[in-house]
C-alpha cells in the first residue's frame, strides 16, 4: 500500500537522533566553522554514544557504516521493509539538518565505512569492525572519470604495494584507516581498479597537508600520499580477480548505497535553511497559505512554497533510493536522481534562503550563509551534479558510456 | 445491503464490468466514423442547459454514506496494491489502445467522443469513489487510486481523460459531502449504465483568480439562493446536466451548489482554450438562477469546499503525471533513433541531459503526489503536500511540455508529432480549478 510517511519505528530514533545534532552538531555548528581544523573533541562522547545505540541494535543504523549488506531474515521475506538504508538515510538528515562539516566528522561513520559495508566480505566486515575510514578515490589529475585513476597496487608476496597522491581525502586527517583506489594494472582499465584498506598506522602513507575550504570547515579535508605503502593482501576489498566483464560495477556499488546519504545530507542541510527562514520570514510579517494559489501571495511566500516543493520532492527521491536498497531491487538510476535533485536544490535553496533573508542571511549572525556554503560540495562530491545526469541518461535511453560521453 | 468487497474483488468488479459491456471489442481502435461530427455548442454558439434527464428528488433523513479512511500501515511503500496494479493495468491498456489513437480527433471535434466515454462508462470510472451502499464499488476512501487511474487515463490523451473524469468528480463530491437526500438523489444514475454528463465548477475567467475569493454569488431568498456570475473550464458543459457550482454565499463563504443544468438563467458558451480541448471546455452563465435552500451540497462547510479545492488540485497533478510520462516515453524513443552530425542525438550531453531531467522531475512530483494523496486517504493534514505537488506538477509538468517540443525540434512543432499538443495540455495544471477529483 502506497505510504509515504516516516516509518513508524523509526519515528522515536529520529526524535532522537534530532536532540542529539542539536545538542552536539548544531551547537558547535559555527565554532568550528570559524576554527576551520581544529579537532571537534565534543564528538568524541557522541560517538561512543552512537556506537552504543549500533551495538543494542537500537541506532537502527546511525550513520554511514550501516548501509548496503543487512541480514534477510525469513520471517519477512516477500514482506516490504524499511531496513538500515532508510534509517541511514533518516539519521544522516537529521544530523545534517545539524550540520554537514560535523557530520562528516563523525568518528567511525566515514565514507569509507560504507564501503567497506558495500564491498567487503564478512571476515573483513568483522576485522575492520570499529574502524574510521576515510575514501580515497579523487587524485589530482583525475576527478569524475575515477577510472583513471594512476595510483598504483602491486602485488609483492602477501602485500600489496601502493604508490600515488589522492586528494580531498574527507576526514583524512582524524580516520584511523584510509579506503584507496589504486589500479592493478592501468592496461586493462577499470576493472583493475581494486580498493584497499589502508591503516594510517602503516609505514608509507601520510597526510601532506589538509585543504582551506568554502564550506564544511568543520571536516578535515586531506591530501594523502602513498609512498611504496606495504598492504596486507587480505586488506583488499572484495574480490582481488580481474574481472573485464564486470568491469567497474563492483567498485561503482558503493556509490548506489552512499549517494542517497549524501543526497540526505543536501535534504537536511537544505531543511535547516528553510526553517530558519520560514521565521524571519514569517518575524517580517509574511504569511504563506497553502490554499491560494501562489501566484495571489508575496513574491516571499510563493518563493517558500517553491522552495519547500523542490525539497520534498528531493527528501521523497532520497527515500526512495534507499527503501529500493532495502528491499533489493536496483537503485542505482533512482540513487543517482537522488543525488542529482537534492544536489541541486539544496544549493539552490540555501543561497535563495541568504536572499530572503537579506544582509541578516549573509551575516555570520545567523546559520544560514554557512549552510548555502556547506550545500555546494553536496552537488559536487560522490559524483558530480552532471555526472548523476549521465548514469541517468545511460540508463534511461539504454546507451554504453562509449555512446554517451 | 451489498457484501463489503475485498480490495481484489474491487478490480475484478472493474474487469467484470468490461468483459460484461456489450462493445466487447473497446479496446480495438474504434473508427470514430459514427460519432456525429457537429454537435451543439461546439462552434462557439451558446446554448440553453442540457435537460434530457429530470433528476427525481429522494428524501432522505438518514445519515449520508461515507467512505472510511485508510489506515495509516505505518511502512514506507511505494509499492500499489494488487488492486490498484489490476486498475492501472485495465485503464493503461484503454489510454494506450483507445485514447491515444483517438486524441487528434478528439481534438479537432472539441469533444470527446460517446463511445470512448461510454467505455470508461462501462468499466465504473465513476464508481470508484460512490459507497457500496450506492451501487459504487469502494468502501474505503482511496485518493491513490484516484491519482494512479488519472496517470494512466492522462498518459494516453490529457484531454479525453478530463472529459471522461468530470462526472466522476461530481460522483465524488456528492460521495464525499452530499447530504443523504442528494446521496439518494443523484448517485444511482452514476451508478447507472447512462452517466450523466456533469461538470464540477470552480474557476472563474479572471486573473490571479482564486477559489477562496469567488465573484460568483448565490445570495439567500425565500426560495432557496440565486445564483449570478460567470464559472470556466466547466467540462462539456453543453453536455452537462448537472452541475456543482462553487458560489459564495455571503457570511459563509465559498460554498458548493447542485444546480441542475435545466434550471433556466442556465446558459453554456463553448469556450475553447489552447489545450484539453477534447474536454469542451465552456463557460457556465448564471444568470439569476433559482435553486432550493437543500440545493447547498451538504452541510456547505468551509472544511468541505477546502478539501475539495485540495482534492481538485491532486486530481490535476495525477494528470500531468500521465502525460510527463507520455512526453519521456516518446522523447526517449526521439532521441535515441534521430541521428545528425552522423550519430543518435541522445550521444549529445545537451540532450541527454535533458532527458535525464525530465525523468528526475517527473520521479520527484509523482513522489510529491503520491504522498499528498496516501496523506488524504490517511485522513491527514494534506494542504501543505498539495501544494507542493501543484507547485511541482505545474512548474515541471511544463518544463517536460516544453523540453519535449525543443528535443523534437522543428518535429516537435507541427502536428505530426503528439508533443504540441501536450505542451498546451501541460499548460493547464497549475492553473485549473475544479473540474476532476479524486
Amino acid at each position: 500500500m502506497i505510504n509515504l510517511e516516516t516509518p513508524r519505528k523509526f519515528r522515536p530514533f529520529i526524535k532522537q537522533a534530532h536532540q542529539v545534532a542539536e545538542e552536539f552538531l548544531r551547537a558547535n555548528s559555527r565554532k568550528y566553522d570559524l576554527a576551520e581544523h581544529a579537532y571537534p573533541k565534543e564528538l568524541d562522547l557522541l560517538a561512543s554514544l552512537v556506537d552504543g545505540m549500533g551495538d543494542s541494535g537500537a541506532g537502527q543504523g546511525a550513520g554511514a557504516a550501516a548501509v548496503g549488506n543487512q541480514d534477510d531474515d525469513k520471517a519477512s521475506k516477500g514482506k516490504v521493509k524499511n531496513g538500515t538504508n532508510m534509517s541511514s538515510v533518516l539519521s544522516i538528515i537529521e544530523m545534517c539538518w545539524a550540520d554537514v562539516g560535523l557530520l562528516l566528522s563523525m568518528p567511525r561513520q566515514g565514507l569509507g565505512n560504507s564501503a567497506i559495508a558495500s564491498v567487503a566480505n564478512d571476515e573483513q566486515l568483522e576485522r575492520f569492525k570499529g574502524t574510521w575510514a576515510a575514501m580515497a578515490i579523487t587524485e589530482p589529475g583525475t576527478g569524475s572519470d575515477s577510472a583513471n585513476i594512476v595510483t598504483t597496487a602491486v602485488k609483492d608476496g602477501d602485500a600489496y604495494v601502493l604508490n600515488g597522491e589522492k586528494i580531498y581525502v574527507t576526514s583524512g586527517e582524524r580516520a584511523d584507516s584510509v579506503v584507496v583506489w589504486a589500479t592493478l594494472d592501468k592496461s586493462l582499465g577499470r576493472a583493475a581498479i581494486k580498493s584497499f584498506l589502508v591503516p594510517k598506522s602503516l609505514p608509507g602513507i601520510r597526510v601532506e597537508r589538509l585543504e582551506h575550504k568554502l564550506g564544511i570547515r568543520a571536516s578535515d579535508t586531506a591530501v594523502i600520499v602513498l609512498d611504496n605503502c606495504r598492504v596486507p593482501a587480505e586488506n583488499l576489498l572484495g574480490n582481488p580477480e580481474i574481472d573485464t566483464k564486470q568491469g567497474f560495477a563492483g567498485a561503482m556499488a558503493t556509490f548506489d548505497n552512499t549517494r542517497p546519504l549524501v543526497a540526505g545530507m543536501a535534504v537536511g542541510c537544505a531543511r535547516a535553511a528553510l526553517e530558519d527562514t520560514r521565521e524571519l520570514l514569517e518575524k517580517a510579517g509574511v504569511v504563506i497559505d497553502y490554499d491560494r494559489p501562489a501566484q495571489t501571495q508575496t513574491y516571499a511566500a510563493a518563493t517558500f512554497i517553491a522552495m519547500e516543493a523542490d525539497w520534498e520532492a528531493a527528501l521523497l527521491l532520497t527515500l526512495e533510493a534507499a527503501w529500493l536498497a532495502d528491499n533489493r531491487k536496483p537503485n542505482s538510476m533512482e540513487a543517482s536522481m537522488a543525488k542529482a535533485k537534492a544536489g541541486r536544490v539544496g544549493n539552490d535553496i540555501t543561497l535563495r534562503c541568504v536572499e530572503l533573508a537579506g544582509t541578516l542571511g549573509y551575516s555570520e549572525n545567523e546559520l544560514i550563509e554557512k549552510w548555502s556554503r556547506d550545500s555546494k560540495i553536496l552537488d559536487i562530491f560522490e559524483g558530480t551534479q552532471q555526472i548523476q545526469q549521465l548514469i541517468v541518461a545511460r540508463r534511461l535511453l539504454d546507451l554504453s558510456s562509449s555512446q554517451l560521453r | 445491503m451489498a457484501t463489503r468487497r475485498d480490495p481484489m474483488g474491487i478490480g475484478l468488479a472493474v474487469l467484470n464490468r468490461i468483459a460484461s459491456s456489450p462493445t466487447i471489442d473497446k479496446l480495438k481502435l474504434r473508427k470514430t466514423t459514427e460519432r456525429a461530427v457537429y454537435e451543439g455548442a461546439k462552434g462557439g454558439f451558446r446554448v440553453a442547459g442540457a435537460t434530457t434527464r429530470a433528476f427525481k428528488r429522494v428524501k432522505g433523513g438518514g445519515k449520508p454514506a461515507r467512505l472510511a479512511r485508510t489506515s495509516d500501515s505505518g511502512v514506507f511503500d511505494l509499492q500499489p496494491t494488487d488492486d490498484q496494479q489490476m486498475i492501472v493495468g485495465v485503464i493503461k491498456e484503454f489510454a494506450a489502445e483507445v485514447l491515444r489513437p483517438a486524441a487528434a480527433e478528439a481534438e479537432t471535434a472539441n469533444d470527446t467522443s460517446k463511445e470512448v466515454l461510454a467505455q470508461t462508462g462501462d468499466f465504473g470510472l465513476t464508481l470508484l469513489n460512490i459507497p457500496e451502499s450506492l451501487g459504487g464499488l469502494s468502501e474505503d476512501r482511496s485518493a491513490v487510486t484516484g491519482v494512479l487511474v488519472n496517470e494512466a487515463l492522462a498518459e494516453g490523451d490529457m484531454g479525453q481523460a478530463v472529459a471522461c473524469l468530470a462526472p466522476a468528480a461530481v460522483a465524488t463530491a456528492i460521495s464525499l459531502w452530499g447530504s443523504d437526500a442528494q446521496q439518494q438523489t443523484y448517485l444511482p444514475s452514476f451508478a447507472g449504465d447512462d452517466v450523466p454528463a456533469s461538470a464540477l465548477a470552480v474557476a472563474e475567467p479572471r486573473a490571479l483568480f482564486d477559489p477562496f475569493e469567488l465573484a460568483t454569488t448565490a445570495v439567500e431568498n425565500d426560495g432557496g439562493y440565486v445564483l449570478n456570475g460567470v464559472k470556466s473550464a466547466v467540462v462539456r458543459g453543453s453536455e452537462a446536466e448537472l452541475f456543482i457550482v462553487a458560489a459564495d454565499v455571503r457570511g459563509r463563504g465559498p460554498t458548493l451548489l447542485i444546480v441542475e443544468s435545466s434550471t433556466p438563467g442556465v446558459t453554456i458558451e463553448a469556450d475553447p482554450s489552447m489545450g484539453l480541448r477534447a474536454a469542451g471546455l465552456s463557460r457556465l452563465l448564471l444568470d439569476d438562477v433559482q435553486v432550493p435552500a437543500d440545493a447547498v451540497l451538504g452541510e456547505g462547510a468551509a472544511d468541505d469546499y477546502r478539501e475539495c479545492i485540495r482534492l481538485s488540485r491532486l486530481a490535476w497533478a495525477g494528470l500531468a503525471l500521465g502525460t510527463g510520462r507520455a512526453v519521456l516515453d516518446y522523447v526517449s524513443d526521439y532521441v535515441t533513433t534521430r541521428t545528425a552530425f552522423g550519430e543518435p542525438i541522445a550521444h549529445r550531453q545537451a540532450v541527454a541531459f535533458m532527458v535525464a531531467n525530465i525523468a528526475i522531475e517527473l520521479e520527484g512530483m509523482r513522489l510529491v503526489t503520491l504522498k499528498a494523496a496516501s496523506r488524504a486517504e490517511q485522513g491527514l493534514d494534506f494542504s501543505r503536500e498539495v501544494a507542493l505537488a501543484r507547485r511541482l506538477t505545474s512548474e515541471y509538468g511544463m518544463k517536460i511540455g516544453t523540453d519535449g517540443v525543443q528535443l523534437l525540434g522543428g518535429h516537435g512543432f507541427v502536428k505530426e508529432h503528439p508533443v504540441e499538443r501536450w505542451y498546451r495540455d501541460l499548460r493547464a495544471v497549475g492553473l485549473m480549478e475544479g473540474a476532476v477529483l479524486v
